[in-house]
């Protein structure tokens, strides 16, 4: 059964994948190994996880401004999530996404997203429309 | 999103490609966080260090330089990731320098002045109050929010860079009145003392506040903190809690009475001792081995580095350490004496560069640190995810630690 959940307009391609969620934060300086795409962040609830291809459920994004770059960066090498949702983003991951033409999303209307999708979820998210559809929800 | 006829023409791209670009980049950020218009900016500050950009940011930029980008305000740096008169030791390749080179060379020819600091409101030029700015790095915008009173999101790279271009930047977020009053009200129950008690409490009161979208006012504060020990509180919080503006009861401009921003109709959260001592003991203890120790992160100013070399005079260090300063502040502490006091004990100071930005990972596998020591609650923050354990103590502490080669 699917299930249709309502965000704000969001940045970026209408992208398809699996989603891999936690109730944690994000900054691309502060949480990743980026080379080896994985979470470093020893802290991290995803820590060791491989963020590559997924759609990334996280509750906000933390930190400096280098997280805009290294979006950017990470796409460039195909070693990037599909798109990122948010609970609330921060402008600098927003500018990111502009950047790099990736798919990101927040402000859900039904609740905490880190709730409403679970890691597994084969999830649909078009920002155009402000919509995030979980195929198996 | 409502724009005028010369921004309509940039868009349309009559005033160039990279104008083009920009003002496209603004227009699709704007729509993200329902910006109706565009607002003149006075300056802008990019942070663009090669490890974030890496090659792609690199072609990037050069792909602006040929398509005709020059800015139209003034536009400076933050710090960058390699400092070319010493990088080889530092354990960092040729490949990072020559990246470096092509990165500087392409924002010199778009007319960016390389500042390379993240300290520019202590020594380039502070923005006023109700200055609108776009600038990067979080401790600079924090400090510019909080303590002048300017106006600024973070600007990420890309967005300082089109803001720089076009001498606008969306109207969101910090640039409007109503995100500017206070969300939370804590009543500080334990004066901060030097430095690193004044980062403790931006952390925590940013690891509190939690999100770019909520405002801290602050009240109980017995003393008013210098322009260091402002810039150690907003930077620790900008880290911790990706917190971009707070006020201080009596203190900050915007903030002259509690009622200003509405911190009198939210409920007092009280911090005390406990508290900050909670968040200190999940940063390392006395006897716990160091590799190396760091001052850094913002980089340290004439009267941070006057303070250090006294601590540093005659000794000699066991561990390394690093000091971070900035291009403005070097040639001063050079002519003065302090860099060779502080270099004398063992010491290494680097210039431009700050110590998270300048290949952290790359560094530390080179020379064999992973234990690191601070005075910077904001650098203990960024720090582990780069492979490192890190420990924070006062200035003070610090130095003794590296004679003793341990935290004592």
């Amino acid at each position: 059964m699917t299930k249709e959940l309502k965000c704000h307009k969001g940045i970026g391609d209408k992208v398809q994948g699996i989603a891999l969620v936690a109730d944690d934060n994000f900054s691309a300086r502060y949480d990743l190994d980026r080379k080896k795409g994985v979470f470093s962040r020893p802290a991290h609830k995803l820590c060791g996880e491989s963020y590559h291809d997924k759609i990334l459920v996280l509750n906000t994004s933390k930190g400096g401004v280098a997280s805009a770059w290294m979006l950017h960066e990470m796409k460039s090498r195909n070693i990037c999530p599909k798109a990122i949702l948010f609970n609330t983003a921060n402008t600098i991951l927003a500018q990111g996404a502009a950047l790099a033409n990736l798919t990101m999303c927040d402000r859900f209307t039904d609740g905490d997203v880190t709730t409403l999708i679970k890691t597994g979820d084969e999830v649909i998210v078009d920002p155009e429309n402000g919509v995030v559809t979980v195929l198996n929800g | 999103m409502k724009l005028t006829e010369e921004e309509k023409a940039m868009l349309a791209g009559e005033m160039g490609a990279a104008k083009q670009w920009a003002l496209d980049h603004q227009v699709k950020v704007g729509g993200m966080f329902d910006a109706a218009d565009l607002v003149p900016v006075s300056q802008a500050h990019m942070m663009a260090d090669p490890e974030s950009l890496g090659e792609a940011g690199g072609d990037f930029l050069e792909d602006m330089v040929a398509k005709g980008a020059r800015v139209a305000i003034p536009m400076i740096t933050d710090p960058r990731g390699v400092d070319l008169n010493h990088y080889r030791p530092l354990g960092q390749s040729e490949e990072m320098a020559t990246l470096e080179r092509r990165m500087i060379a392409a924002c010199e020819k778009m007319g960016i002045l390389m500042t390379n600091t993240c300290v520019n409101y202590q020594t380039i030029m502070p923005p006023v109050l109700g200055d609108h700015v776009a600038f990067g790095d979080t401790g600079v915008v924090i400090y510019s929010n909080s303590i002048c009173g300017a106006r600024s999101n973070f600007e990420g790279g890309p967005s300082a860079l089109a803001a720089g271009l076009t001498g606008r930047t969306p109207r969101y977020g910090l640039h409007l009145d109503e995100n500017r009053q206070a969300t939370r009200r804590f009543v500080v129950r334990d004066q901060p003392k030097e430095l690193t008690d004044w980062g403790v409490l931006g952390a925590l009161v940013g690891k509190l506040a939690g999100s770019y979208w909520a405002v801290p006012v602050i009240e109980g504060l017995e003393v008013v903190p210098t322009s260091d020990e402002a810039k150690h509180m907003g930077a620790a919080m900008a880290s911790f809690g990706s917190t971009p503006l707070f006020h201080m009861a009596g203190i900050t401009p915007e903030a002259q009475t509690l009622a200003d921003v509405g911190g009198d109709k939210l409920p007092a959260e009280e911090i005390t001792k406990a508290d900050l001592d909670a968040l200190r003991a999940g940063f390392g203890g006395k006897g716990d081995k160091i590799d190396v120790v760091v001052f850094a992160a913002p980089q340290l100013s004439i009267v941070e580095m006057q303070a250090l070399a006294a601590l540093c005079a005659g000794k000699t260090f066991k561990s390394a350490v690093i000091v971070c300063t900035s291009p403005q502040v070097y040639p001063d502490a050079t002519r003065m004496g302090l860099i060779d006091t502080i270099e004398d004990a063992g010491a290494k100071v680097l210039e431009g560069t700050c110590f998270y930005n300048q290949y952290a990972r790359e560094i530390g596998e080179a020379n064999g640190w992973t234990r690191l020591l601070s005075n910077s609650a904001k650098i203990v923050n960024i720090i582990s995810g780069y492979g490192y354990t890190p420990a924070l103590a006062s200035m003070e502490k610090c130095v003794a630690s590296a004679v003793a080669g341990e935290i004592v």
